[in-house]
């Protein structure tokens, strides 16, 4: 049945308790990016669609939205939202450009992993500051 | 790719693409409504309805929801086969996933060429 013969392993220490890992930057970044991606998908599409909806039914909707999107509240979601798309962005690209072999060894993917990290970081505060 | 073994799912090759091609198309939508952000110099009500009174504009959303919504296709079923072990759970969640993806296409449309 099975195809491929696989080795015996020796039994490993398997120890996963992820809050005393210390996790090197470019796995933060990763686990970041898997987390802004399931928050934009949770949170993201929906509320963007509804958003288009409203905004683009009358004038007096989308009134009503710019209103809406006048509460600290609001703004709060607009900010970690905006957050989620960017670090997605801008971890993606550093993805492509290492599918494409740019950046591949060890310093080079820390110093983008550091880059795409405070960037996603500057940016939002830049958007944050601008809402308030 | 030699020496391929029936492994009860495919190799990921296409999605990992898929994953990519998609990701450019939306970088690039981005591009352009940040360009016609920064040329209009803001916005009111006339000019967003004026885009999306444009046919090209919104095929061209349509086309960046396409994107999204096979990007996050991708995205979402990886996330739900590295944590959801059981079976019959994961198969439960990825149907409502994809349930919620194709109601979210049909929105958009809704939304693009609906009656206003």
């Amino acid at each position: 049945m099975a195809a491929v013969d696989r080795p015996v392993m020796k039994p490993r220490p398997v120890y996963l308790n992820l809050f005393a890992i210390r996790m090197p930057l470019p796995a933060v970044v990763s686990i970041l990016h898997r987390a802004s991606g399931a928050l934009l998908f949770l949170v993201g599409i929906p509320l963007v669609l509804c958003t288009l909806q409203r905004a683009l039914a009358s004038q007096e909707s989308w009134a009503e939205m710019r209103q809406l999107f006048q509460s600290p509240l609001a703004k709060l979601i607009t900010v970690v939202l905006a957050w989620a798309f960017i670090h997605h962005l801008f971890a993606g690209i550093r993805h492509v450009l290492m599918d494409v072999h740019v950046g591949v060894d060890l310093a080079s993917a820390r110093r983008s992993a550091a880059v795409a990290l405070v960037l996603a970081v500057v940016v939002t505060l830049a958007i944050a500051v601008r809402l308030w | 790719m030699p020496n391929r073994a029936v492994v009860g799912a495919h190799y990921g090759w296409r999605d990992w693409l898929v994953q990519r091609v998609t990701a450019v198309l939306m970088g690039l939508y981005t591009l352009l409504v940040l360009g016609l952000l920064l040329w209009f110099g803001g916005l009111d009500f006339a000019a967003w309805k004026g885009a999306f009174g444009n046919e090209a504009f919104r095929i061209g959303t349509f086309v960046f929801m396409a994107a999204l919504l096979w990007h996050a296709w991708v995205g979402v079923r990886n996330i739900l086969m590295d944590y959801v072990k059981p079976v019959i759970v994961r198969l439960a969640l990825q149907m409502l996933v994809i349930g919620a993806l194709v109601g979210y296409a049909g929105w958009t449309i809704q939304i693009l060429w609906g009656p206003r």
